[in-house]
């Protein structure tokens, strides 16, 4: 019974009606507050599968992202507030400076292994603090950016409201899900795969590791990049607090619960989270009492979080039931095989 | 030229605050192949332990930082078993983020229960020793003394004595400890609790001559990765090496170039040092 509801999640049609109740939240929604959280927990979910590709697909845990992500902030920002540039080509120019500085670090830090990357990003997340911090003549220092502008519409929306916010945070999410969908059954992601998977034998495979790796990261700062633009251009206000490490350990946390290296895990776990915060409100500042166990307990217990459990769980019920059920169910096992068998 | 060895004193106080740290980090890392990102916050329960020993239940600061210690061990032991033993076969991104955890949830603890404040810890050594100008206070020269009884008290500990050896061989070669029948659960909570120790008392002497707040850790153990990583992974004198060039640095460099960017030396250092030799400094050898 539970399985036939589960493969109901697994027909290709779910993203279509997942996206139609996206579209239609706003009008479902009680108040404009829920539909602000939602954008919020939307663009945040934009950062977490840029932390996918680099940790989920590529296996190299990347404590800096929360640092591009305020580096995609902190373009925006300055650029619209203190150099007058419209909204649109800041935005760009954001993108493609997390982009940039991915290639950057990315260089220099995925020439290490391991736990020594993972250190090296801890390092360059606080070195981006920092400068934020202390730099004053640029960023402000303490005080933060103001004033940043809001997505220009072109006269025909004003992007300074609530609800047309949600639809262009909706629209380059959904880009962002299209592309991750493409580039896990892509060649390029198949690679990553490899490469977290032991990259001694992807080497002899003859994978270019560096290249791929690079890529990986690039792929995921610019993803972080795109995210924190969204936010500066949504709040409108930022501070060097963006680049705090807590972020990306809260980043950290909605991509563990959600399932790491899986395509829906990123959405489900922030969704889940972001909600399950907003809903206990005197939880904000000690929620970390209870996600710091958590974090624990899913490494230990599930590491593959709810999504990776779930489609394993699919996966064993799909071999139980053997050969005559498994082909009815075979239109749409496959990717849910597929994506069991890659985290195994 | 008094203002040079004024820093010189600097540099050796942060250096042996740092050094200890570090040590516990790379005894840790030696033994059980986990960067413990949760090491700065068994930095910082250790001083919030001091603080509470002394200033809520009155003890004087030496029992005050024993106790600590032995709490701080404990804690590292728990950790270790209820942690790291369960993911012990686990790919080592898993170590990392539930150190991770770890971390954020001693933080929001110790936040709940003392609030985000600073807090001063007094120490009863706060008197000045003057020598033809150049003045120590007596609490850094606590620290430096503190920390080379430390050292000296650990390298006897593991060269001459058995127990010790035992985690000299583990560090040295798993396997082969195995075959000589070295318990590897007891060497692994042994190691925990000496490095909790160290990191509580580390706290404990500096805490009186800085601030003691739940993020307290967090620069800390960035710092003491970056010393490990210069020293080499694992390597204990090159962890004491690592904190004394690090603490100098920062003791120079924020007098003679600029204080608010002094916490950006060591990170920069570290950026420079992996870029050129991405195995450390002193490593021999990969791990």
């Amino acid at each position: 019974m539970l399985y036939k509801l589960g493969t109901l999640f697994l027909r290709p049609g779910t993203k279509y009606v997942l996206l139609a109740l996206a579209i239609v939240f706003p009008l479902i929604a009680k108040n404009e507050y829920q539909v602000y959280v939602m954008a919020t927990a939307f663009i945040w979910a934009i950062a977490v599968y840029g932390l996918n590709i680099i940790t989920g697909y590529c296996g190299q845990l990347n404590l800096a992202h929360g640092g591009f992500f305020a580096i995609g902030s902190y373009a925006l920002g300055l650029l619209t507030a203190d150099y007058g540039w419209n909204f649109w080509p800041a935005f760009l120019a954001a993108i493609l400076l997390s982009a940039f500085l991915g290639f950057l670090v990315g260089a220099v830090s995925l020439r290490l292994k391991e736990h020594y990357f993972a250190i090296f990003t801890l390092c360059v997340g606080f070195i981006i603090y920092l400068l934020l911090d202390k730099w004053e003549e640029l960023t402000h220092g303490p005080i933060g950016v103001r004033d940043i502008a809001a997505p220009h519409g072109f006269g025909l929306v004003d992007f300074t409201d609530t609800t047309p916010f949600y639809y262009l945070v909706l629209v380059f999410l959904v880009l962002a899900i299209w592309f991750i969908g493409r580039l896990s059954r892509s060649l390029m992601g198949r690679t990553f795969i490899a490469i977290r998977n032991g990259d001694e034998l992807a080497e002899s495979l003859g994978i270019n590791l560096m290249r791929n790796k690079v890529l990986a990261f690039i792929l995921s700062t610019t993803y972080a990049g795109l995210a924190g633009a969204l936010y500066a251009g949504m709040i409108r206000f930022i501070g060097p607090e963006e680049a705090n490490i807590n972020h990306t350990f809260d980043i950290i946390t909605y991509l563990l619960v959600g399932g790491i290296g899986t395509i829906s895990g990123p959405l489900v776990g922030t969704l889940g989270i972001v909600w399950i915060t907003q809903s206990l409100q005197f939880l904000e500042e000690y929620r970390m009492i209870i996600f710091g166990p958590l974090l624990v307990v899913l490494v230990i217990f599930f590491p593959r979080g709810l999504v990776g459990s779930f489609l394993t769980w699919m996966h064993r019920k799909s071999q139980e039931l053997g050969p005559a059920k498994k082909r009815k169910a075979s239109k749409v096992t496959p990717s849910a095989t597929r994506e069991a068998e890659n985290n195994a | 030229m008094n203002l040079f060895f004024q820093q010189v004193i600097n540099g050796l106080t942060l250096g042996s605050i740092y050094g200890l740290v570090a040590l516990g980090l790379t005894l840790v890392y030696g033994i059980l192949h986990i960067p413990n990102f949760a090491h700065g916050a068994l930095y910082m329960v250790g001083a919030f332990m001091t603080y509470t020993l002394m200033i809520d239940l009155g003890s004087p600061y030496w029992t005050a930082m024993a106790g600590s210690a032995i709490i701080v061990a404990t804690l590292g032991i728990l950790l270790e078993r209820l942690v790291f033993y369960p993911l012990r076969h686990s790919p080592p991104i898993h170590h990392k983020i539930a150190a991770i955890g770890v971390l954020l949830f001693l933080e929001a603890t110790v936040q709940l229960f003392w609030g985000a404040d600073f807090r001063r810890i007094a120490s009863p050594y706060n008197g000045i020793l003057r020598f033809d100008g150049l003045i120590i206070p007596e609490q850094r020269l606590l620290i430096i003394c503190g920390a080379i009884t430390l050292l000296i008290g650990l390298q006897y500990f593991l060269r001459k004595t058995m127990t010790g050896a035992t985690i000299i061989a583990m560090a040295q070669n798993r396997d082969g400890a195995f075959l000589v029948g070295i318990d590897s659960n007891r060497v692994a909570m042994m190691t925990f609790g000496i490095s909790g120790a160290l990191a509580a008392i580390a706290a404990s002497l500096y805490a009186p001559i800085n601030l003691v707040y739940p993020s307290m850790g967090n620069l800390v153990i960035m710092k003491a990765f970056v010393i490990i990583i210069l020293g080499g992974m694992g390597s204990i004198p090159g962890a004491i090496l690592g904190g004394m060039i690090i603490g100098f640095a920062e003791a120079f460099g924020g007098f003679y170039f600029a204080s608010a960017y002094k916490d950006l030396i060591s990170f920069g250092l570290l950026v420079i040092i992996l870029s050129v030799r991405p195995q450390g400094l002193f490593a021999k050898g990969a791990h």
